[in-house]
């Protein structure tokens, strides 16, 4: 079989379109290649073809253009219930008419494994998600995070090499999402399942993934770990969809070192880091998040420049204190401050200067 | 609580509003109920718009209701309100009707007009006076119909004819129940014509006529509704078939139908009006008006121009003209005409009213078998 | 609700009151709303719904027409043997005289003939013709004596003197009893007063009666009556129609002189009530078993297919674009759009032997032309153009469970390795079975009622139990038997209903969401 990636390569959609309607495209050029074991995310808003991209893959939507292949085996071609991929649904999808045993007994079942063997595969399957004792139960029985537990099992009961979890947890509360995007990765880490993990939220693809892919407008705006993407934002979607995110808007004044310099559009100069701005005269929007900008003066190096804020609001977090300041005519900024014992509580009303690294100032496209 | 006022204000109306409806009759309309069709038409032309003209009062109202007439006058009699002022049945329905006290008693020759020749009421209508309630109309016949291009030369002149499957192969309608059917039976059994019932009143005499039926029984439609068998023999379904004789002058005559008529052993029948018990005296005092006037010799003989059922007043017969649109000579189509009369059966009513319920339990489940 | 505390055991409010109490207190004001809000409903189904069927019930068994009309006869015949086989004695022809000459005023006689000729045939005529007769009985001759015998036996007024006179009452129970009902037939139907009219015959054989019997009053004139001639009511009434010699019409009266009687229901199951008590009716007579299997065994076929014709376009309604699924969903409801009677003429120009299917297959040469199909006048017939009409009463629940169906179930079992047949048949189908019984319910339950369709093209062999009863309702007027036999179509129905629940679960019926 020819494979036209990397070795390591196990999942590969090559210049992937797909259009429903003959008009428009709602996947432009996909290109995207996961290693065997990988955890990837692929994060955007509704409609920026995410889930197209997962359905392809699945086999229930079929590519209009392009490739995508397992293993090195393109599956164009192969009906979806030959393709060996466990999937976790939005819903769960799990079968009403079905005891959870039935349930997870179906795709062995189908595949004409024994009773006996079934049974214990299936017995393991529940231990492993803890629900060892609901087997005779029926979904409607369940609550929200069971049924969930119970809609992994069944996805990896069959043991797949690839694992695909649409927005799995969308229908949870706070609490028992945050303890399921644990569950799922530790489970996934533990038998070394391939996954591809949709979702529109960006805190579960920070905290699951191995990788993220930020889709917008049909196409991967950005594919990288975690921390880069949040960190090092490629361009200005992916720098404000992932985490909280203060812009302003300027144009670049000099730019040369890995450093430029900014004249903001009220005046003011600032520094910041050069990422997708190449000239003198560009405009641009710089990105700096909350908890970088320093309202410590002695914190920041001499020459480098600051802006003056006043104050709007204090907002008491517990753990951080939000603060919104105006600056340089916006009055959205906010900057986040660690509630520490020798930390100041800033007044409505003061005015104060802020500052910050230059690398932690991003110049973007406008 | 405004809307629960309301509510309830709306739900009284509402009730109010139907009652009102089901009882929105004006003092000047009279409500007659006939069967609708060409027949109905006839009596508005020769009886209700000459009424209308002359008693500028009255307002006659049709309702196409006599298929249901006993059903609907029992419930009416119950309920205690009495819609309607005249009604046309069959003559067996009006026996039924006054057996059970839901039709008035008439004295005929009190309430109705004498003949043009001087003669009572009684008289002039004669047997057709079959229940002390009925008010004759007309003579009309259960005769048989069959498409001339299917019979070719041999064209029956014999009711038995119905049961010769080889001479005439093909379908047969016939009524689905045993009135006309059992006597035809029988009859072509080779039972004598004057003790047809008798024999029918006994067990024996019942399985004989359901073995004569029996030898056709694969070959017949059973129609219930009279249209069905002109219709029938329109569409080459079948090859003969029973109805009333109006409808088969109507498909002949009016629509040029390829069909002729076999008068043989013809079922003859009256139709007539009952007033229904219980109507209030100046509904009953203007209702009998009209049906003296409607009854009268040339009224009868004026709605045979129409349709080509026989006036029931012995008087009105030598005033029978001409089809009003047509043209031709009526005379010729009613089944009292001698031509036509040759060989007759009147329907036993005293023998039906009795053995009806009867029969037609073994009839329905002779069919059932 | 917070001040509940704990009292011996009972929850009682912070003011003592017990708490169960005051929370239904505090319902019952939101039940009245409510309650109120339904009420219209509640009051249109109670007169339009509730009431005739419970109507209907009581007049599958209600007969007290016997008892009404001829109380007296009823009263008699109780110390007559019916299976001796001898017509009854003349003391219940006397008692048969009285109630007969009152009813006769009142003209129920017919209506009565009309009931008891349901039991046997004859009795109709009988009635009627001895109607006529029975005011010109030789009773008459008793009349003649006693006005002959003193002339205040002919005074109207002193016959209202007497019967006003309790003394009078006691001592001449048949006469008071006669005079009663005649002067109410005098007030009630000529609108007269009884001490101006003269008494009718049948007063003074009651006079007769009592005086043969020994009864002797001061307060009126002494009359021997011993010796005259006595009139045998008997003979009378045989001689006005032998029919009244025969024993079994009396035996049928007597069987039938309840207030309520079973012979409806016992009609309806082919059964017959007389004089040796239930019996098979006879073989030529049975119909209703055989009519009432047929109605539900093609019920059953017609709902068969409806399902199998209505599944898969449910199923395509629900799974195409919401567009083009409109525009077939009012190809659905077309036959609903249509009259009943236009559609089922159709089908008859269709499916007769010179119909339009019949030709297209001769002229394919799959049939040959002496060899038409009989598509018309018969069960299939009816199987096809009941199929047709209630086919959208199958659709609709199916098409609305269907709809509620999440693809993602049928994407699960495929990602699971399933194939498309496997996904339909394991997941999909068992979901939709709520639909199938939600419709199947809906169209059993209609064409187990229908009669209009069966009429027309269902010939002899494809009519259902709902023709009879429309029968006997419009047509016979046996209203009795109709509506016994429409209670047991009622009872049939239910007792499916509750065998459906019992087999399936009536939570597993759904008509949407």
């Amino acid at each position: 079989m020819a494979s036209s990636a990397t070795d390591s390569a196990f999942v590969e959609f090559e210049r992937v379109q797909k259009s429903y309607d003959g008009e428009t495209l709602v996947v432009k050029d996909l290109n995207l290649s996961m290693p065997k074991g990988e955890f990837l995310t692929m994060l955007g808003p509704s409609g920026s073809g995410k889930t197209t991209c997962l359905m392809m893959l699945a086999g229930f939507e079929t590519a209009t253009h392009g490739d995508i292949r397992i293993g090195g085996v393109s599956i164009n071609n192969i009906p979806p219930h030959k393709r060996g991929i466990g999937m976790v649904f939005q819903n769960y999808a799990l079968f009403p008419h079905m005891t959870v045993a039935e349930n997870l007994a179906f795709p062995l079942e189908v595949r004409k494994i024994g009773k006996s063997e079934r049974e214990e595969k299936v017995q393991r399957a529940l231990d492993m998600v803890q629900m060892g004792r609901f087997g005779g139960r029926r979904p409607a029985q369940l609550s929200g995070g069971q049924q969930q537990r119970i809609a992994l099992a069944r996805a990896l009961v069959f043991q797949p090499e690839l694992v695909l979890m649409d927005e799995p947890l969308g229908a949870l509360d706070k609490q028992l999402r945050e303890h399921m995007q644990f569950e799922i990765t530790r489970l996934a880490h533990e038998l070394g399942i391939t996954t591809v993990y949709v979702t529109h939220d960006q805190t579960e693809a920070l905290t699951m993934s191995d990788r993220v892919a930020v889709f917008d407008d049909g196409r991967i705006q950005q594919l990288a770990p975690p921390d880069q993407l949040y960190e090092s934002p490629q361009n200005s979607f992916v720098a404000q969809f992932i985490g909280e995110n203060n812009t302003l808007t300027g144009v670049v004044k000099e730019i040369g070192n890995g450093k430029c310099l900014v004249q903001l559009d009220g005046g003011d100069l600032i520094d910041a880091k050069p990422v997708n701005v190449k000239n003198v005269g560009d405009r641009t929007k710089v990105s700096i998040r909350p908890e970088r900008v320093e309202i410590n003066k002695d914190r920041l190096s001499p020459d480098a420049h600051t802006l003056k804020a006043e104050v709007l609001e204090f907002i008491y977090m517990g753990d951080i204190f939000r603060t919104r300041l105006r600056v340089a005519g916006h009055d959205d900024f906010v900057i986040k401050t660690r509630n520490a014992p020798d930390q100041v509580r800033l007044q409505p009303g003061t005015m104060i200067d802020i500052g910050w690294l230059p690398e932690d100032c991003h110049a973007l496209d406008a | 609580m405004k809307l629960t006022k309301t509510l309830l204000a709306t739900s009284a109306l509402t009730l109010a509003a139907g009652a009102a409806f089901a009882d929105a009759h004006m003092a000047s309309d009279m409500t007659l109920v006939s069967w609708g069709g060409a027949y109905q038409a006839s009596q508005t032309k020769a009886y209700s718009e000459p009424y209308m003209a002359a008693n500028a009062g009255v307002n006659i109202v049709w309702d196409e209701s006599s298929a249901e007439a006993v059903a609907k006058l029992r419930a009416m009699n119950e309920s205690g309100n009495i819609t309607w002022d005249l009604v046309d049945v069959e003559a067996a329905d009006a026996i039924r009707l006054c057996d059970e006290g839901l039709a008035m008693e008439i004295d005929h020759d009190a309430m109705l007009a004498a003949g043009n020749d001087g003669s009572t009421a009684s008289d002039d209508f004669g047997d057709s006076i079959i229940s002390d309630c009925f008010i004759p109309q007309i003579v009309f016949s259960t005769t048989v119909g069959y498409r001339a291009d299917m019979v070719g030369d041999n064209a029956p002149d014999s009711i038995c004819a119905i049961f010769d499957t080889e001479t005439y192969p093909g379908k047969r309608a016939l009524n689905k129940r045993p009135l006309a059917n059992m006597e035809w039976a029988l009859l072509c059994d080779g039972v004598a014509k004057d003790d047809i019932y008798d024999v029918l009143a006994t067990p024996e005499g019942q399985d004989q006529a359901f073995a004569k039926l029996d030898t056709i029984k694969n070959d017949v439609i059973w129609w219930s509704a009279a249209a069905e068998t002109p219709q029938l023999l329109a569409d080459g379904e079948i090859v003969m078939g029973s109805t009333y004789n109006g409808r088969l002058f109507s498909a002949i005559a009016e629509q040029g139908q390829p069909i002729g008529m076999l008068w043989d052993a013809q079922m003859l029948d009256f139709d007539g009006w009952v007033i229904p018990a219980g109507l209030p005296e100046d509904r009953l005092a203007r209702v009998l008006d009209f049906v003296s006037y409607a009854t009268d010799t040339q009224r009868l003989a004026d709605q045979a121009a129409y349709i080509s059922y026989g006036p029931a007043r012995a008087s009105s017969a030598p005033l029978v003209g001409n089809h009003a649109e047509l043209g031709i000579p009526m005379a010729p189509h009613m089944p009292t005409d001698p031509n036509n009369s040759k060989n007759v059966f009147v329907t036993q009513y005293d023998f039906w009213a009795d053995y009806r319920d009867d029969l037609d339990a073994k009839f329905q489940a002779w069919l059932a078998q | 609700m917070t001040d509940a505390t704990t009292d011996a055991g009972k929850l009682t409010t912070a003011d003592g009151q017990s708490l169960k109490k005051s929370l239904h207190r505090a319902l019952r004001r939101q039940k009245v709303r409510a309650l109120m809000l339904i009420a219209p409903l509640l009051l249109f189904i109670l007169l339009s719904f509730i009431a005739p069927i419970f109507d209907m019930l009581l007049r599958s068994v209600e007969n007290d027409i016997v008892p009404d009309t001829i109380p007296r006869t009823i009263v008699a015949l109780d110390d007559w043997d019916a299976t001796s086989g001898e017509t009854p004695g003349e003391e219940v022809f006397a008692a048969f005289y009285t109630d007969f000459a009152i009813a006769e005023e009142y003209k129920s006689h017919t209506r009565l003939g009309s009931r008891l000729n349901y039991e046997l045939t004859g009795i109709s005529s009988l009635f009627r013709s001895t109607g006529r007769k029975v005011g010109k009985f030789e009773t008459e001759s008793y009349t003649e004596q006693f006005t002959a015998a003193d002339a205040a036996f002919a005074d109207p007024a002193q016959w209202a003197a007497w019967m006003a006179d309790d003394a009078v009452r006691a001592a001449l129970p048949q006469t008071a009893d006669a005079y009663d009902a005649w002067s109410k037939i005098v007030v009630d139907l000529n609108n007269d007063v009884p001490s101006e009219e003269d008494p009718a015959d049948f007063v003074y054989t009651g006079l007769y009666n009592d005086l043969m019997a020994g009864a002797s009053v001061a307060s009126i004139p002494s009359v021997d009556v011993s010796g005259w001639e006595p009139v045998s009511l008997r003979e009378q009434f045989i001689d006005a129609n032998d029919g009244w010699a025969d024993p079994a019409v009396w035996a049928t009266i007597k069987t039938y002189g309840g207030d309520y009687t079973s012979g409806y229901f016992l009609n309806s199951v082919d059964m017959q009530l007389s004089g040796e008590g239930v019996t098979q009716r006879p073989e030529d007579e049975r119909i209703y078993i055989t009519l009432f299997v047929r109605t539900i065994i093609l019920s059953i076929v017609i709902t068969g297919s409806c399902i199998l014709l209505g599944y898969p376009i449910a199923f395509l309604l629900a799974n195409l674009p919401l567009r083009s699924a409109n525009v077939l969903m009012i190809l659905v409801l077309l036959p609903f759009w249509t009259s009943l009677l236009v559609r089922t003429s159709a089908w008859k120009v269709l499916l007769q032997n010179q119909g339009v299917i019949n030709d297209i297959l001769v002229w394919l040469h799959v049939i040959a032309d002496d060899n038409r199909l009989e598509l018309i006048n018969n069960a299939t017939g009816t199987i096809i153009a009941m199929t047709h009409i209630l086919l959208p009463f199958m659709i609709l629940p199916l098409y609305s469970v269907m709809k509620t169906i999440s693809p993602s179930y049928v994407r699960a079992a495929k990602s699971m390795g399933a194939n498309d047949w496997t996904a339909f048949w394991r997941v999909y189908f068992p979901n939709s079975v709520p639909g199938i019984g939600a419709g199947s319910i809906l169209v059993f339950i209609l064409s187990i009622g229908y009669y209009i369709t069966p009429e027309l093209v269902g010939g002899t062999k494809g009519v259902f139990i709902s023709n009879r009863i429309a029968y006997h309702i419009s047509s016979s007027l046996n209203w009795g038997l109709a509506a016994a036999l429409g209670s047991i179509l009622l009872i049939l129905v239910l007792a499916l209903y509750w065998l459906y629940d019992r087999i399936v679960g009536i939570d597993n019926v759904k008509l949407g969401g």
